[in-house]
């Protein structure tokens, strides 16, 4: 069984739960940047939760199947067709020999997850399916996808052939999107003013927004409390000795553009971090398309902890419903 | 100094050393990272050490924050009671100086440099005040360099030059960042060098190119078949300047598989090496070249 790429859409690539263990060497972990949409899909079609996928932003591919088989397609609510005709999103579709999964255009969110029952079958990299392009690693060739691309896939069925999510269980950013952040990390150097815009400012989507990270616009500059640089950390005060940056984090060079490190994230550089995204809304961000008007809400550790709770019952009612 | 402790969202805890770059932070760090890996703590998924600082990812369904924060603060007493002494390896890295490639990228990306009229090797020699570009690579080749980081992209390593600080080289990154940089590039952001690992976008001055591949994610480089990165924190460089016909002979070494960087394994004792830099720097290379 093999999927014939007709066209890549944008940025198509291979995505699975990600390649941990490996981001002490500059290798991030990668993975679907919504991740409930890949383990969502996956359970659609029968797979193991963490089976590989593909991934597709703003525009959808146009596959062609080689022998029957089961797709569903979750995340961003762009309308799959099934040889030009509509078949329902966050459910299991069966598709025949022959016939070609395309995509209208995008109504909301910005990334689709399409799994196809037995998983897209490339050699495991590292622990993982999933692409890494900068580093030629992962995926098909390690690299994002091209016409003529020949996906293999692995041994699937079409007994779940109908399955559906239920629409209160697929999670979606509000209008303005909110991300809930933990402050912490340098947050210290800004200014008590700054401390409050960050929060209080209404931010938006800036056109360079991907798997490695998103840039924001729109807010108040960030003042910085007056301090001497240390040696090595250079001159600009959002400057520091380069750290780690951890999955989440938000940067923002020269106080200007705050950017939210995502899954292919640089494991570390020289520009300080104001806090983090928390792990329950790292998803959402993946949904956000350019000049989504975005805020950033503080929370606590302990709110940090809830919300992480919340995601995890949320996915937990997801497998409920297969069983 | 006692280390700050900060946690980075719900699943990681960062721990910076120093705010400031020194081998004595660089130090605590890389043994800090140490003794968590070696503690084996249950919910610790991931280490990263850094220049004078370092990350731990952890699981909170498994390690509450608190108690993470708890085992590596004790760990931090441990580390400062510590033999300041690394088990590591040296390694040579040929490079050729003002090759024509990274030459192509510095002309392409003038614009955005502090000085538009010479090379990145004039500039950086004038503002570290070496009279020409051919002193400033022999103080840049001349002195062993630790990998205090490995990162940012696939197996890039920064490294910290092991001299005192008023001879470390010192240049400010580019005006704005270039969108290109050729492979293997060798360069210097702020006090640190670093080696391209792969091609992409870039900040660093450009000095020069090795042959010597460092990241192989197809692992059919001869000695990358083990592991698809070359460098590991701790790991110490020193640089040999190389003419373009021992690199063209060195690249084909590596197509053919039968290059094989000098690596040794040494032990290194940062008391020892404080007390006589040169003299400490002199015997590594010793080391290195086997005498």
């Amino acid at each position: 069984m093999a999927i014939k790429v007709l066209h890549h859409g944008i940025a198509t690539s291979v995505q699975d739960l990600g390649r941990p263990g490996y981001f002490h060497l500059g290798i991030p972990i990668g993975g679907a940047m919504d991740r409930l949409a890949l383990r969502a899909a996956n359970l659609l079609v029968g797979n193991d939760e963490g089976a590989a996928c593909l991934e597709a932003v703003f525009m959808g591919p146009k596959l062609e199947f080689t022998e029957d088989t089961l797709v569903a397609v979750t995340g961003a609510d762009m309308p799959a067709l099934i040889d030009g005709a509509p078949v329902p999103g966050w459910t299991a579709v069966k598709v025949k020999a022959g016939q070609v999964l395309s995509f209208d255009f995008l109504k909301s969110g910005a990334r689709i997850i399409i799994a196809v029952s037995g998983g897209i079958d490339v050699p495991l990299a590292l622990g993982s399916r999933s692409t890494y392009p900068i580093g030629a690693l992962g995926g098909y060739k390690g690299r994002v996808l091209a016409a003529g691309d020949e996906l293999p896939v692995g041994e699937g069925s079409l007994a779940t052939e109908g399955r559906t999510i239920a629409d209160h269980l697929r999670r979606k950013p509000g209008t303005p999107a909110e991300l809930r952040v933990l402050p912490g990390l340098y947050w210290d150097r800004l200014t008590d003013a700054a401390k409050q815009n960050f929060f209080a400012d209404t931010w938006k989507v800036a056109p360079e927004a991907d798997r490695m990270g998103y840039r924001f616009r729109g807010g108040r500059k960030i003042e910085f409390v007056e301090r001497k640089q240390s040696f090595g950390a250079g001159s600009d005060p959002s400057n520091i000795v380069d750290s780690c940056y951890p999955y989440g984090s938000i940067q923002i060079p020269s106080g200007t553009e705050p950017i939210i490190l995502h899954r292919d994230a640089v494991s570390g550089g020289g520009y300080f971090m104001v806090g983090t995204v928390i792990s329950a809304d790292m998803d959402l961000i993946a949904q956000l398309q350019p000049h989504t008007p975005t805020r950033f809400v503080e929370v606590t550790m302990d709110e940090a902890l809830d919300a992480r709770k919340a995601r995890a019952a949320l996915i937990e009612e997801v497998r409920a419903t297969f069983r | 100094m006692p280390a700050r402790y900060t946690f980075g969202g719900d699943e990681h805890l960062f721990i910076e050393v120093s705010d400031e770059m020194s081998l004595d932070a660089f130090f605590k760090s890389l043994s800090m990272a140490t003794g968590v890996r070696e503690s084996r703590i249950s919910g610790v998924t991931e280490i990263c050490p850094a220049n004078a600082s370092f990350q731990v990812k952890f699981n909170p369904d498994i390690i509450k924050p608190d108690d993470i924060l708890k085992e590596v603060k004790a760990i931090e007493a441990a580390a400062e009671k510590a033999e300041p002494v690394l088990k590591t390896r040296i390694v040579e890295i040929p490079v050729f100086y003002g090759d024509p490639w990274t030459h192509e990228t510095l002309m392409r990306f003038r614009e955005r440099h502090q000085e538009p009229s010479g090379t990145d090797l004039d500039y950086a020699a004038k503002i570290n005040g070496y009279p020409d570009v051919e002193g400033f690579i022999a103080a840049h080749a001349g002195s062993p360099w630790f990998v205090s980081m490995v990162g940012f992209v696939a197996g890039l390593p920064f490294m910290y030059q092991m001299v005192e600080r008023q001879r470390q080289i010192e240049v400010p990154k580019y005006l704005r960042p270039r969108t290109d940089t050729p492979r293997l590039t060798v360069g210097h952001g702020g006090c640190f060098g670093c080696i391209y690992s792969v091609r992409g976008a870039g900040g660093y001055q450009m000095f020069g190119i090795t042959p010597m591949p460092i990241f192989d994610s197809s692992q059919t480089t001869s000695y990358l078949r083990d592991f698809m990165v070359f460098f590991r924190p701790g790991d110490i460089v020193k640089f040999n300047p190389i003419t373009r016909e021992a690199y063209d002979a060195a690249v084909e070494a590596v197509d053919k598989g039968t290059f094989t960087p000098p690596i040794r394994e040494v032990t290194f004792d940062l008391r020892e090496f404080q007390k006589d830099i040169d003299g400490y720097n002199s015997k590594l290379e010793d080391v290195l070249h086997g005498h």
